[in-house]
């Protein structure tokens, strides 16, 4: 899960990280108002993607006047940037921040470290940029310490990284508390990413996270209800959003063949089967392991409420999931919803017989199909028209 | 031969009294394998299908003799259960159990280290000898005896492949599912190695999918210690960067973890590659052909 900058940073506070939390924002009045309070400052559009700046997200005003004008223009307008996406996302809110003076710029994060089943601090020197790019264009810049999950932190792993980074003298100590803090809220709050880019030593010579950005594993966010309190679904998908409600697993796409398919593998080789036969999804849907019809039925609506879709593909292997089961879930669908484009449906595995009769008295139009490349073909076949 | 379990594996299920753990014990029941226990904390005395029931893994080993246990626990309380397995210092433990957060797989792999206890998954579909033992939940009907070791990320995507083998006329050794988290017990290495050295196994068929390294390491290993021939398929070949594709182990992010990249690595190390995922089969037979050990696959 992800939050607002924000969000992240009253967090960062929480934890005694160095940072100024701002004024968050919904109208241009507001805006004024703060700029009023902080003189030079910052309007930072608050939206769950990087690389704001670059994209017109983040912009100096020297006047409240001047920080309205900037708000009338960022509020509600669709920010597109390097990880939204050709869509964008719409500007709800603005965060006014005062204007720091930046003396030096560094990169600083903590991550899981799947190889080594720990966590991994990711330091530069240089700050501001897409850590992304400088790892690929410039590796030896990177620096990075892994950290125990059992061991903790140890302050040497602080002050090794606050060496290669270059930290001068008179701050290491300041900045292996910060790290230690950063690496407390980590472990406790179940994070997945905790990053500040760029990690500024600010007018008074001090330490400033001037962003701030935390993600969460969405596994552990049962142990969490106050950071579950920080979600923003206006950030997120609508269909993702309903398919979360009914536990299954959506991806929006940008196709027009909506698959629905038992178990992510065989989810991600259906959409790549489609492309293969020159097809292109429409999403990405794991109805899991124990689709009830209520399951089948949800997974539906949300397929047929992309205008994008022109055919259905369903491809189901049962294992443990009956057949049959699937097959009396697609036809209470099928009559509550009116499925209105072609739909082709491959069911193998157990109770496949009883599955295939239940669709063939139902007198529905559904396509049959005899594999997953048979149905690939009739459902790319179907998405132009062609049946 | 077999590899990880066998008619001998004395079985105990942790969560059996909940309602997946009865399902699958009545289906492992079913299948032949030999459940000895159940656990489920405060239910000791009871019976579930005929199964004693304990409060705790070691007074269940301690009992039965068992030296394998499968987890049908929810999240929350999983690696706990992990934990117990290892301490009751069982050989083998199976973890089903799909949505354990990633610092407690972290703090469970770590504990691992050292130990005799050999862990498979979280979010797994175990694992099955055909004709001997089904420690999971994949669909034993779908198997044949033989000759073929499957091993994948993916619970579904490895039923589509067995029937693809079975279909054909090809048998398989053990299929087993190492689950899609990022943190997890066996890797695809580990269980290759496995695969070399059982005698009964003379092919592998291997199912990855983006995210992580596991399919790289894996086609160093093929390269240099492998004599048996490995057919693949990498599933996710279209999937968009940045998105987690159901599985947590499955995103590509930082431009790694890529389909093409795993791809060209396992071709570059002599593994056949199914273009698409209805071919998986038809690669294995080409890899046996290509190594004269096909005929040996039939019948």
């Amino acid at each position: 899960m992800k939050i607002h900058e924000y969000q992240a940073k009253q967090l960062f506070l929480d934890y005694g990280i160095n940072t100024d939390k701002g004024i968050v924002c919904e109208t241009p009045e507001e805006v004024y108002e703060a700029a009023e309070k902080f003189g030079k400052c910052v309007v930072k559009a608050q939206i769950h993607s990087g690389g704001r700046g670059k994209g017109g997200g983040v912009k100096l005003a020297s006047s409240p006047d001047e920080a309205r004008e900037i708000a009338d223009n960022m509020l509600g307008m669709c920010l597109v940037t390097k990880q939204t996406g050709a869509e964008g996302k719409i500007v709800h809110k603005v965060l006014v921040t005062p204007a720091n003076e930046i003396k030096k710029e560094y990169y600083l994060s903590v991550a899981v470290d799947n190889e080594n089943a720990g966590l991994v601090i990711i330091a530069s020197a240089d700050g501001g940029t897409e850590i992304e790019d400088m790892a690929a264009n410039h590796p030896e810049l990177i620096i990075k310490e892994n950290v125990s999950v059992y061991e903790g932190y140890h302050g040497y792993n602080g002050l090794e990284v606050a060496r290669r980074m270059g930290i001068p003298a008179e701050l290491k100590k300041d900045f292996v508390k910060m790290l230690g803090s950063m690496i407390k809220l980590f472990l406790e709050k179940n994070c997945s990413l905790v990053e500040i880019n760029p990690l500024i030593i600010d007018g008074n010579d001090k330490l400033f996270a001037l962003d701030a950005k935390i993600t969460f594993d969405d596994n552990a966010l049962m142990r969490h209800p106050e950071i579950v309190e920080l979600r923003d679904i206006l950030e997120e998908d609508p269909k993702e959003v309903k398919a979360s409600e009914f536990d299954l697993n959506y991806i929006s796409l940008s196709g027009n063949i909506g698959c629905l398919v038992n178990g992510a593998g065989l989810a991600m080789a259906t959409m790549d089967i489609i492309s293969k036969f020159g097809g292109s999804p429409a999403n990405f849907l794991d109805v899991g392991g124990s689709a009830t019809t209520e399951k089948v039925t949800a997974a539906f609506e949300i397929l047929l409420s992309d205008p994008n879709v022109k055919a259905i593909m369903v491809n189901i292997f049962g294992g443990i999931m009956r057949c049959d089961i699937i097959a009396e879930g697609i036809v209470f669908a099928a009559d509550k919803l009116g499925i209105n484009v072609p739909l082709v449906v491959r069911l193998e595995g157990t109770n496949v017989n009883e599955g295939k009769e239940i669709l063939k008295n139902s007198g529905l139009n559904i396509i049959a199909a005899e594999d997953m490349a048979d149905a690939a073909h009739k459902a790319v076949n179907a998405a132009k028209g062609g049946m | 031969m077999s590899i990880l379990i066998n008619k001998e594996t004395k079985l105990i299920v942790q969560g059996i009294t909940g309602g997946q753990g009865r399902f699958h014990t009545e289906q492992m029941l079913n299948y032949g394998t030999n459940v000895v226990a159940g656990v489920t904390p405060g239910k000791a005395g009871e019976e579930v299908l005929g199964v004693p029931v304990f409060d705790t893994v070691k007074q269940a080993k301690q009992a039965t003799g068992a030296n394998a246990s499968i987890i049908y626990v929810p999240p929350r309380f999983a690696a706990d259960s992990i934990f117990e397995a290892i301490d009751a210092e069982l050989d083998f433990v199976v973890c089903i159990t799909e949505g354990i957060p990633v610092l407690d797989m972290a703090r469970v792999k770590n504990y691992l280290k050292g130990k005799k206890t050999k862990l498979l998954g979280p979010n797994c579909p175990g694992l099955i000898s055909p004709g001997k033992a089904k420690v999971g939940i994949l669909p034993g009907y779908i198997h044949k005896e033989g000759h073929v070791g499957v091993i994948s990320r993916s619970g579904t995507l490895t039923y589509e492949a067995v029937n693809q083998l079975t279909l054909a006329g090809i048998g398989q050794s053990t299929a087993v599912g190492i689950g899609g988290d990022p943190i997890r017990g066996l890797g695809f290495v580990d269980v290759l190695k496995m695969f070399e050295e059982d005698e009964d196994t003379y092919a592998v068929v291997m199912i990855g999918e983006i995210g992580g390294s596991g399919e790289e390491e894996a086609a160093e290993y093929i390269r240099d210690h492998m004599t048996k021939p490995v057919a693949s398929f990498i599933s996710g070949q279209t999937a968009p960067k940045g998105k987690r594709m159901g599985h947590a182990g499955a995103i590509i992010s930082g431009g790694k973890g890529t389909a093409a990249g795993k791809i060209a690595a396992l071709e570059a190390c002599g593994v056949v590659v199914a273009p698409t995922p209805d071919r998986i089969g038809e690669a294995l037979i080409t890899a046996a052909k290509r190594a004269g050990v096909y005929e040996k696959l039939l019948g």
